[in-house]
């Protein structure tokens, strides 16, 4: 078991035929995944890396039964690709696009959540069940089939935790980047849901940052409703107010959403916070006695 | 991407909001004659900077001559303000708003966000204006209302309704409340607002409600569809350093520390500086040279970093997803040889072909240390500056 996608998933890719769609549906194909098409408008009928490209997800959707989408349009076409893919019935949507308007995600937010469609990201690196199914960006060789679900609001600190895990010979059950946005479709709440529902994680691993609230919530949804090992990390406890880190939602407003208000948070839901970045998988190891 | 207030009053002014009568003066001159344009006997004069504060700072001023109006432009045009809101250096003026006089009967408070919590553009409204609205949601938050606006319906007028009698306003009030509103809400969804703020939003001696200040922030994803607001932008309020790395697509946050930071990544940024302090050293700057991190983009980083005269190390820490370490080992190289570095130079290469990286790096002879994972990097940058 994983959570989200399996082997059997059949993904397809919007912007599949421009330069970022191109490169990653290759290496997905390259990894196992079961890529069974794309969709850019006015080139319908062709075909790219040797499957069909389609001018509308609908389409898509009805000639190969696509179960996720995944999606690199410019961050000005998103909204309209991401609220396409939720019409034409794909259950599953990764946006890895980076720069979309908060106020398009407003609106995207709000209609797949009355949709009852599942979004990943924007801004984000994906999602990925090792040895089965690779849906983004993140580089497949780093991952191993095993047992912590690692979720992150940073691409860069999920590899972090991917390595160190497969260092230590854990592995992942399965990896979800919800992103650096203000406005993610998947929160960190969801990921725990799925990851405590799921026989295959065994622990995990939430690498949160500054910005907002949503670790704080995720602390007190813990107390309640996770019984696994969790080990945790924010990052930005040197990141000075009121200047944006690089993410969209990674900025200390107020005197709200630092590192420390966080770290505290999940410290008194029972989580195994690190200050070292260097060592979520040692403490990992330390708290489940692997 | 901030606006100036009298470039949101532009904005009020369009969507039909009571504002003064001004004028955005660049010279003494300027200014003066804009008192004849505007007409009266009292004027005030507002330097124009990105940050709040300015009246206690000196910035603002109640005047009732065309001399005095002079006096204060030429002390303050091509100065700097200083106000709690800024650093030590403070921000440049170089325009003064030049507008009517309004007597104030009360003041109040309007705002809005987006609520990240709710996914929601959420009002702020309070009777508490003309303070710092933040300490009055710390020590009363009772006294702040708000109204969540959804996005697939939009604004209604009995959420301004709502508001508007629990601010205790006057029948005329509260319609000229509901106009006040529902124009702020369709601004901020047309224009990709951030932040809004109105401190204060006056009921004037005659019982109006105007518009005295005006507080924009816009989403810097959406400024690209927004010709109108780029023509807004007001370099000479930002940073140096970041508006340069803004031009080469890199992030950059200056620091006060003496450790250079280049770093793929956003949160691999952020985790960098702070192993750095966790190891007894201080980071000198974010800077994230993001997915492709090609040659060119390692120089322009490295040129950023070392500009900051204090930085006596650098960090570079990578973690080759897509991008071949190798490759990066190289921009690296060409770098140190281009800008010609003089300070100690710590690298940590993973993933992509990260032995291969390294091996490029040894071969090079010059004075790159290579470091054995994230932990070593850090120790080993902090040890350079005698740190620890």
């Amino acid at each position: 078991m994983s959570v989200l996608i399996n082997k059997d998933t059949k993904v397809i890719c919007q912007g599949f035929t421009g330069a970022q769609g191109t490169l990653h549906s290759e290496q997905a194909i390259e990894y196992g995944t079961k890529m069974v098409g794309g969709v850019t408008p006015g080139k319908g009928g062709t075909t790219h890396l040797g499957l069909p490209v389609f001018n509308t997800v609908a389409e898509a959707a009805e000639a190969t039964g696509a179960d996720a989408t995944v999606i690199y349009v410019p961050a000005a076409f998103c909204k309209d690709s991401i609220i396409e893919a939720a019409d034409a019935g794909i259950e599953l949507i990764v946006c890895i696009t980076e720069g979309i308007p908060t106020i398009d995600m407003l609106y995207v937010k709000e209609y797949v959540v009355r949709k009852g469609v599942r979004l990943i990201g924007p801004n984000c690196p994906g999602i990925i069940t090792p040895g089965e199914c690779k849906i983004g960006i993140m580089p497949g060789h780093i991952h191993q089939v095993g047992k912590v679900g690692i979720v992150s609001r940073s691409g860069t600190l999920t590899y972090e935790a991917v390595h160190q895990t497969t260092a230590l010979g854990f592995g992942q059950s399965t990896c979800i980047g919800i992103g650096g946005d203000p406005i993610p479709g998947t929160t960190f709440i969801d990921a725990l849901e799925l990851f405590q529902n799921d026989p295959q994680t065994e622990a995990i691993i939430m690498v949160g940052e500054i910005g907002g609230t949503a670790e704080d919530e995720a602390a007190a949804y813990i107390k309640e409703h996770v019984t696994k090992p969790i080990v945790s990390y924010i990052a930005g406890v040197t990141a000075p107010e009121g200047k944006r880190m690089g993410h969209a939602g990674a900025i200390i407003a107020g005197g709200k959403g630092t590192a420390a208000e966080k770290f505290a948070a999940l410290e008194a839901a029972g989580v195994k916070t690190v200050a070292n970045p260097s060592e979520m998988g040692l403490a990992l190891k330390e708290l489940t006695g692997w | 991407m901030n606006l100036h207030e009298y470039q949101a009053k532009q904005l009020f002014a369009q969507y039909g909001l009571p504002v003064s009568e001004g004028v955005a003066a660049k010279t003494p001159k300027e200014a003066a004659a804009a008192a004849d344009a505007i007409g009266g006997d009292k004027w005030v004069v507002k330097a124009q900077v990105h940050a709040g504060g300015r009246g206690k700072a000196g910035g603002v001023k109640l005047v009732s001559s065309k001399d005095e109006i002079m006096e204060f432009a030429k002390a303050q045009l091509g100065t700097n303000l200083v106000t709690y809101q800024t650093d030590e250096k403070g921000q440049p003026v170089n325009i003064i708003l030049v507008e009517t006089c309004t007597d104030i009967a009360q003041e109040l408070y309007l705002g809005a966000v987006v609520d990240r919590a709710s996914r929601r553009i959420t009002f702020m409204a309070s009777t508490e204006g003309g303070v710092d609205i933040e300490t009055v949601a710390e020590n009363t938050p009772e006294k702040i209302l708000k109204a969540e606006i959804d996005p697939l319906v939009g604004a209604q007028p009995y959420q301004a309704r709502q508001l508007a009698y629990k601010l205790n306003l006057n029948p005329t009030q509260v319609k000229q409340f509901t106009k006040i509103f529902l124009g702020l809400a369709a601004m901020f969804e047309d224009k990709d607002f951030a932040l809004l703020e109105i401190n204060p939003l006056v009921i004037t001696s005659e019982g109006n409600l105007h518009c005295l200040d005006g507080k924009i922030g816009i989403d810097g994803s959406a400024v690209l569809r927004h010709p109108d607001l780029q023509d807004m932008y007001d370099p000479t309020q930002e940073d140096e350093r970041e508006r340069l790395a803004a031009e080469w697509d890199l992030n950059y946050v200056a620091l006060d520390g003496n450790i250079g930071c280049m770093v793929n990544g956003a949160g691999l940024a952020m985790a960098t500086m702070d192993i750095i302090q966790l190891k007894g050293g201080k980071p000198a700057n974010f800077l994230d040279v993001g997915g492709g991190a090609t040659k060119e983009r390692v120089i322009e980083a490295f040129k950023i970093i070392l500009s900051d005269e204090s930085v006596e190390a650098v960090l570079v820490n990578i973690f080759g997803g897509i991008v071949r370490c190798d490759l990066i080992a190289e921009g690296i190289i060409g770098a140190v040889e281009e800008v010609g570095v003089k300070v100690p130079v710590v690298v940590r290469l993973e993933g992509n072909n990260a032995e291969l990286g390294k091996e490029v790096l040894r071969k090079s002879g010059l004075n790159i240390i290579a470091a054995d994972g994230f932990n070593d990097a850090a120790e080993k940058v902090v040890a350079s500056v005698g740190g620890a």
